[in-house]
């Protein structure tokens, strides 16, 4: 690591560690921890679409895998109780596995087509746990579901502990991940992302591989919603629909798909636009409404343009910085419009992506 | 018996609906090889215009049947115009530029679309539910013991004649052959002289429409509607064209048909609470295990 990255990071930790010192305002806090799950998120997507170039739309399904399965083994719908620890690693396993599970028989599929199956999927998880509602609870989902403890400490409805376990998983998590990107797995993700074909003949086990980054992205997912599902005491079908996929899918691309710093930037803006920002924002609105009495400032309520902010994110990153705001070098040279004559199909532009040199 | 004629009444009356919006999905990927997501989103904006345009009009002083049909149709021809401008639109600003971009930008971008549109529905209307004037007169028919009103037969009525109007349109006029060349080659539809800007505008215009007509059609069918109404219904149609084989324009008509009558099946049958499941598993099996679709022909991914 260089000098100023290293300065870069070394602020960020302290920063990170001493947030619940400087913010004392549980309620923020508590933003600040729901942003780390977003960041969580975001990481394990940018597996499967930032390195691997595998479109998947239907993320938030596997974020509820790992908040039920939590729900389903530490509260009293079952009347069973382990421990938050072990879930931790049981949650992201299931979730795993339900990546797999959808992954092999449809990752053979062109990358739209892809597309589509994931969010047929992300559609069906969340009906599913509506309907099943003898085991799911139904469209209340679970309550009372334990609280983490640790040596006796039960973590309660106070944020700060959840503060420190979301820092100590994503830091975890970003060293994990920083070492996999140079490792023989991660360069073979990137080689997928940049020609499957090419790659194949390179005698990468192609399925294989995009399976592993499939089962790995939705383990991070699964991750998040065991932490989730701690943190609240109660998870419902609501927190996991197509919206909350779109979120995480916003975050990676306004970040810079593919580049760990641009996803960890990225969840961070978007995490904290969605729990701290918006609803802030409209206060301060309230407030210069009641000074300058103008009723219309008083009544404008931000969150219901939230939609419009994450669909302007896509849109406009995509036409004017398809590479995010902090790129990859090989992600930008991909991802740049080729400016040569109209040759339509996925294969044709991977080609010439292929053509141009990769910086 | 008699309910399963019942349901399958509406699920045709439903199938028009669906294969309405197919359509566009199914010529917009034909030409661009995009999945234009937020499709369903120009169909909800084309009831939200519907309803917009008939509350102008004083439907209490309407009372005769051929003053009633000429609203319908005025109506039904301006929301089609407003929401081809507006796919015509979308085209231009949001997609034109990318192009020739790897297939995950444009796609990316048509979801930011739709999230836009759909936030735009939602200030502008509101989060609840809004009703659709009912100007027909509540007439019921009642054949073989299978009840139904004037309603699903214009549904079907109206569904059947643009579906008719648009195979003419494109297997016989210039402007369908262009739109066909242009969907098998781009470039040598270039070289032979073909305008490929304008006739990809053309293709959103009239997918875009015929969305805006199947945003009438139910309106009046089901009385009411909502912001997110589009997005389900988006993808039900698009299934619905995947079902037919993509591309297809005969595919996407039989495809909506089929999951209408899946869907009114479904709810007859197992429980209104799982067509959803039972289309979206459709949609992933169809695309599993024969991804090209009942009428669509075997393509392997060109290398």
């Amino acid at each position: 690591m260089s000098g100023p990255r290293r300065a870069f990071w070394a602020v960020l930790i302290l920063i990170a560690l001493g947030l619940p010192f400087i913010d004392r305002n549980s309620a923020h806090i508590s933003a600040y921890v729901d942003t780390g799950y977003i960041v969580l998120l975001a990481l394990g997507l940018n597996i499967i679409v930032g390195y691997t170039g595998l479109l998947a739309l239907g993320f938030a399904a596997f974020y509820a895998v790992g908040a039920y399965t939590y729900a389903f083994f530490a509260s009293p719908q079952f009347g069973m109780h382990v421990s938050f620890w072990l879930m931790l690693a049981g949650g992201g396993a299931v979730s795993a596995l339900f990546g797999v599970l959808l992954g092999a028989p449809t990752l053979r599929l062109r990358g739209d087509y892809l597309a589509i199956v994931t969010l047929g999927f992300g559609e069906i998880v969340p009906q599913l746990l509506q309907n099943l509602d003898k085991y799911t609870g139904g469209p209340d989902g679970i309550a009372s579901i334990d609280q983490p403890r640790l040596f006796g400490f039960s973590f309660g409805f106070n944020p700060v502990p959840y503060y420190y376990v979301c820092l100590a998983v994503l830091a975890i998590s970003l060293w994990l991940l920083n070492n996999l990107r140079h490792s023989r797995l991660g360069r073979a993700w990137m080689a997928i992302r940049e020609d499957e074909l090419a790659a194949a003949h390179m005698g990468i086990n192609t399925t294989a591989t995009k399976l592993l980054a499939f089962a790995m992205g939705s383990a991070f997912a699964g991750l998040a919603g065991v932490l989730l599902a701690g943190k609240y005491g109660a998870v419902s079908p609501s927190g996991f629909d197509f919206n909350t996929s779109i979120m995480i899918l916003a975050a990676i691309v306004l970040g810079g798909m593919g580049n760990l710093t641009g996803v960890f930037v990225g969840g961070i803006i978007i995490g904290l636009l969605n729990s701290l920002l918006l609803p802030q924002a409209s206060n301060l609105m309230h407030a210069l409404g009641r000074f300058t009495h103008i009723p219309v400032l008083q009544a404008v309520d931000l969150n219901q343009y939230r939609f419009m902010v994450y669909g302007g994110i896509l849109v406009l990153v995509m036409l004017f910085r398809p590479e995010g705001l902090i790129p990859s070098a090989t992600r930008r040279a991909e991802l740049r419009v080729q400016h040569h004559d109209a040759v339509v199909t996925g294969a044709g532009a991977e080609h010439m992506a292929a053509q141009e040199p990769v910086v | 018996m008699h309910q399963f004629l019942q349901q399958l009444i509406n699920g045709i009356a439903l199938g028009g609906v669906y294969a309405l919006i197919a359509l566009g999905y199914t010529m917009v990927y034909g030409i661009i090889e995009l999945i234009n997501f937020a499709h369903g989103d120009v169909y909800t904006l084309g009831t939200y215009f519907s309803l917009t345009i008939l509350a102008l009009i004083p439907l209490s002083t309407i009372t005769s049947g051929p003053e009633l049909a000429l609203v319908a149709v005025a109506v039904i021809l301006l929301a089609a115009l407003l929401c081809g401008i507006v796919g015509v639109l979308i085209e231009r600003l949001a997609y034109r530029r990318l192009r020739n971009a790897p297939r995950l930008a444009p796609l990316i971008t048509a979801i930011g679309v739709s999230l836009i549109l759909e936030n735009i529905m939602q200030i502008w209307k509101g989060t609840s539910e809004v009703p659709f004037p009912q100007f027909l007169p509540d007439r019921w028919h009642t054949v073989a013991g299978v009840r139904f009103d004037d309603r699903s037969l214009l549904v079907v009525g109206i569904s059947l004649f643009f579906m008719i109007a648009l195979n003419l349109f494109v297997f016989r006029t210039r402007l369908g052959a262009a739109m066909r060349a242009t969907a098998q080659d781009r470039d040598a539809a270039q070289l032979m002289g073909i305008n490929v800007n304008s006739t990809i505008a053309w293709t959103f215009f009239i997918g875009s429409a015929l969305a805006g007509v199947a945003g009438f059609v139910s309106g009046l069918y089901y009385g009411t509607t909502f912001f997110l109404n589009g997005y389900q219904a988006g993808l039900k149609a698009f299934t619905a064209a995947v079902l037919g084989g993509i591309g297809n324009i005969t595919g996407a008509m039989l495809g909506g048909f089929v999951i209408g009558i899946v869907e009114a099946m479904t709810s007859q049958y197992i429980s209104d609470q799982w067509t959803s499941v039972v289309v979206f598993s459709i949609l992933i099996l169809i695309l599993v295990f024969r991804p090209s679709g009942l009428l669509g022909e075997q393509a392997p991914e060109k290398v």
